[in-house]
């Protein structure tokens, strides 16, 4: 029988490890991720998990013992966030091209400076094109059930990439909700012992990660980049497996009140739940408004988000992140070039907001709705708009 | 110890390879030579993870590879966290029982720059986590691989294509970095210090620190022709120059007891080191007097490390 149990997300995703008997745990601690190593080092220390439990000196070493205990055929985790992220960035290249499924969840966090410790997608945007399969959650029951899922298909012998788990940094990681645990048997069922098909070992000596002169090291990203986007396949099947062991489904775009509607506000992670709620009383209202809760990031569902704006008139996209002199938020930006050779395709509305942690409330997402439409009226558009921010801003040193 | 240590000596070196031939290593390199040495005294039971550096180019370019062990690139700084990382992974997996026991080598290899720049911190925290496995910096005193720029590991007065001699510089104006007291300061199990032109010794010593438990680094000389500047055919000979002089004494220290392999009643003039290589060619007598205090200083502070430990 599965339990329903109060759990913050942070411990939700270390219970997820635990019951994927992981091997390996190497970490570094950073706010807001502390919860979810903490609480594997306790479990370790308790007996209640057998895994080698590494405090290694950095975020950097943190992802770099990964490789080797991966290397070797461990089920190997970490958890990281913002700077952490950004410390281990050169090491996650690595990982995906080696093919070490390394798991690891990501509690996102704004970067300096000014120094942050709140959340933002930052950390997120900047590991974007790393070449790890990337997944967000909404809710405490996610960060658990997409954990163990990461576990599942980045381990995949058809897959064989790292995968990020990212939560929202104490928007989410620091939440406590209600969250169904299932049985050790269901898990066990869902997810096989990992077996590395190229572990290292002397009986069948192999070398990993040989340098790459420019006559073969071309061919060799692109082998990557097919195989990242050829996982997509076994990511859906994922999914369908776990609903089918667990009754919970998930998808790699998620509509939320779409029919019919010709205008969507499109979000990730965490605040996906707080702008449904706009978009019921928006609803209510008789407005013909839904939203896409976006749920895999990469390798990106092209596809199926082009199936679902195939007749919506205005997409508004919220980012939470700036790319500093670019075309608006790196999510919006993304889709709008996804679309742009799309013969009928909405007006792409990119807005940016709570950045460093500020909160955004269920008005917050009912203005974004409005001006979203508004801007999107207007025949030249501004790159973005943003929500949230305080007075009348100017550069930081004050000159015009 | 793990098992019974047996020295190596003439006719007890293995004839197999582990390290093939048809990498693209310069001629007349100390370093290729000190790695098939180090291998051959490992043998077929180990796993070993390479940092960036010529090791690496020259042994595992796409699509050929010379390595007959397992073996695994990362980074240029994290070689150490990565091989820590195999030897706890090795570690689990065995007391979960998805592995059968095994008496697996876990072995760091990086050159100086990896070591004692850039890798400084990931090699640090390894030793200190206590991991069992072995870290050989192969020292060439700079960035051979991209060209010969100074590293911290470069010795002074050396021209470097970063810190080149000319008309205001002599070059290196720092002392080279001590790596092996740094280790040493790490109290882990075994510290040795070695190079090609003494075979024996290299092998025992690296055959030593893969057979102890817990961390071990060995610290091996390795004369590169091409950074250094002086005659294809002469690496051994530099090699046994710089110890005969004291600039690279060969010593060891298990568990904090310090031991010189190599002791000489007198040592050589410094200048005899110096002069066959061009990279200290503009080095005026000056200089090399200061070179000379050093190395009679550290040497001197050696001895007495020894000495403490003599009774």
């Amino acid at each position: 029988m599965s339990k329903r149990v109060g759990l913050e997300a942070s411990h939700a995703a270390a219970e997820a490890a635990r019951m994927a008997d992981v091997d390996i745990i190497a970490a570094y601690p950073i706010t807001p991720q502390t919860h979810i190593p903490e609480r594997l080092a306790e479990m370790v220390a308790d007996g209640e998990l057998n895994a080698a439990y590494m405090p290694v000196e950095s975020e950097h070493s943190a992802m770099s013992a990964c490789l080797g205990a991966a290397a070797v055929g461990a089920r190997t985790f970490t958890a990281t966030g913002g700077p952490g992220l950004e410390y281990m960035h050169n090491v996650l290249y690595v990982a995906s091209s080696m093919r070490l499924p390394v798991i690891m969840t990501v509690a996102n966090r704004a970067l300096s400076a000014p120094l942050s410790i709140w959340g933002d997608h930052s950390d997120a945007m900047g590991s974007r094109d790393t070449g790890w399969i990337q997944v967000f959650c909404q809710n405490s029951q996610e960060a658990f059930d997409m954990t163990l899922w990461a576990f599942r298909v980045g381990e995949d012998s058809r897959v064989l990439f790292p995968v990020m788990v990212h939560l929202d940094g104490f928007h989410l990681t620091h939440v406590t909700e209600p969250v169904i645990l299932p049985e050790q048997e269901e898990v066990d069922r869902f997810l096989p012992r990992f077996h590395y098909p190229f572990a290292l070992d002397p009986d069948k000596p192999m070398t990993h990660g040989a340098f790459g002169p420019p006559d073969i090291y071309f061919e060799a990203k692109i082998a990557q980049e097919i195989a990242l986007r050829k996982s997509k396949a076994v990511i859906i099947q994922g999914f369908d497996e776990f609903g089918d062991i667990f009754g919970r489904y998930y998808h790699p775009i998620e509509p939320y009140k779409t029919e019919g509607a010709k205008t969507l506000l499109l979000t990730m992670g965490s605040f996906s739940e707080t702008a449904k709620i706009a978009i019921d009383i928006k609803r209510n209202e008789g407005e013909s408004v839904g939203l896409i809760n976006l749920r895999l990031w990469r390798p990106f569902p092209l596809e199926e988000l082009r199936q679902v704006v195939k007749n919506v008139e205005i997409l508004i996209v919220f980012d939470r992140c700036i790319s500093f002199g670019g075309p608006g938020g790196p999510v919006s930006s993304e889709i709008r070039a996804a679309l742009y050779n799309q013969k009928e395709r909405p007006r792409v509305v990119s807005i940016i907001g709570s950045l460093g942690g500020r909160d955004m409330s269920v008005k917050d997402f009912e203005y974004i709705i409005d001006r979203g439409r508004e801007v999107a009226k207007k025949d030249s558009q501004e790159l973005y708009e943003t929500v949230g921010i305080r007075g009348e801003v100017t550069d930081i040193r004050g000159l015009k | 110890m793990k098992e019974k240590f047996i020295k190596f000596g003439k006719n007890l070196v293995t004839t197999e390879e582990f390290v093939a031939e048809g990498h693209s290593f310069c001629s007349g390199c100390g370093e290729v030579l000190a790695l098939r040495l180090a291998c051959k005294a490992l043998g077929r039971n180990v796993i070993i993870a390479n940092a960036t550096g010529c090791i690496e180019v020259c042994t595992s370019p796409l699509p050929v590879t010379s390595w007959r062990v397992p073996w695994m690139h990362t980074l240029f700084e994290n070689v150490a966290a990565t091989t820590s990382g195999i030897e706890a992974g090795l570690k689990i997996l065995t007391r979960k029982g998805r592995m059968p026991e095994r008496d697996i080598t876990c072995v760091a290899i990086a050159g100086d720059g990896g070591t004692s720049d850039i890798g400084i911190q990931a090699l640090s925290g390894a030793f200190e986590r206590n991991h069992d496995f072995l870290y050989l910096c192969f020292d060439n005193e700079a960035y051979m691989n991209t060209g010969i720029q100074r590293s911290s590991s470069t010795p002074y007065g050396a021209s470097t294509t970063t810190v080149p001699a000319g008309k205001f510089s002599i070059g290196q104006t720092t002392w080279k970095k001590n790596m092996a007291e740094i280790a040493i300061a790490h109290n882990i199990p075994y510290v040795a210090t070695a190079c090609p032109s003494y075979p024996f010794d290299l092998m025992n010593k690296v055959k030593k620190g893969g057979e102890v438990t817990g961390p071990a680094y060995v610290h091996i000389f390795s004369p590169c022709p091409t950074g250094w500047r002086h005659a294809s055919d002469l690496a051994i000979e530099i090699g046994r120059l710089a110890v005969e002089t004291g600039i690279f004494p060969l010593y060891e220290v298990e568990n904090g007891r310090y031991k010189l392999n190599v002791d000489r009643p007198k040592l050589r003039p410094v200048e005899e080191y110096l002069k066959p290589q061009g990279r200290f060619r503009h080095l005026l007598d000056g200089e090399i007097e200061k070179i000379q205090d050093h190395v009679n200083n550290e040497y001197a502070k050696l001895k007495a490390k020894v000495a403490c430990f003599a009774a």
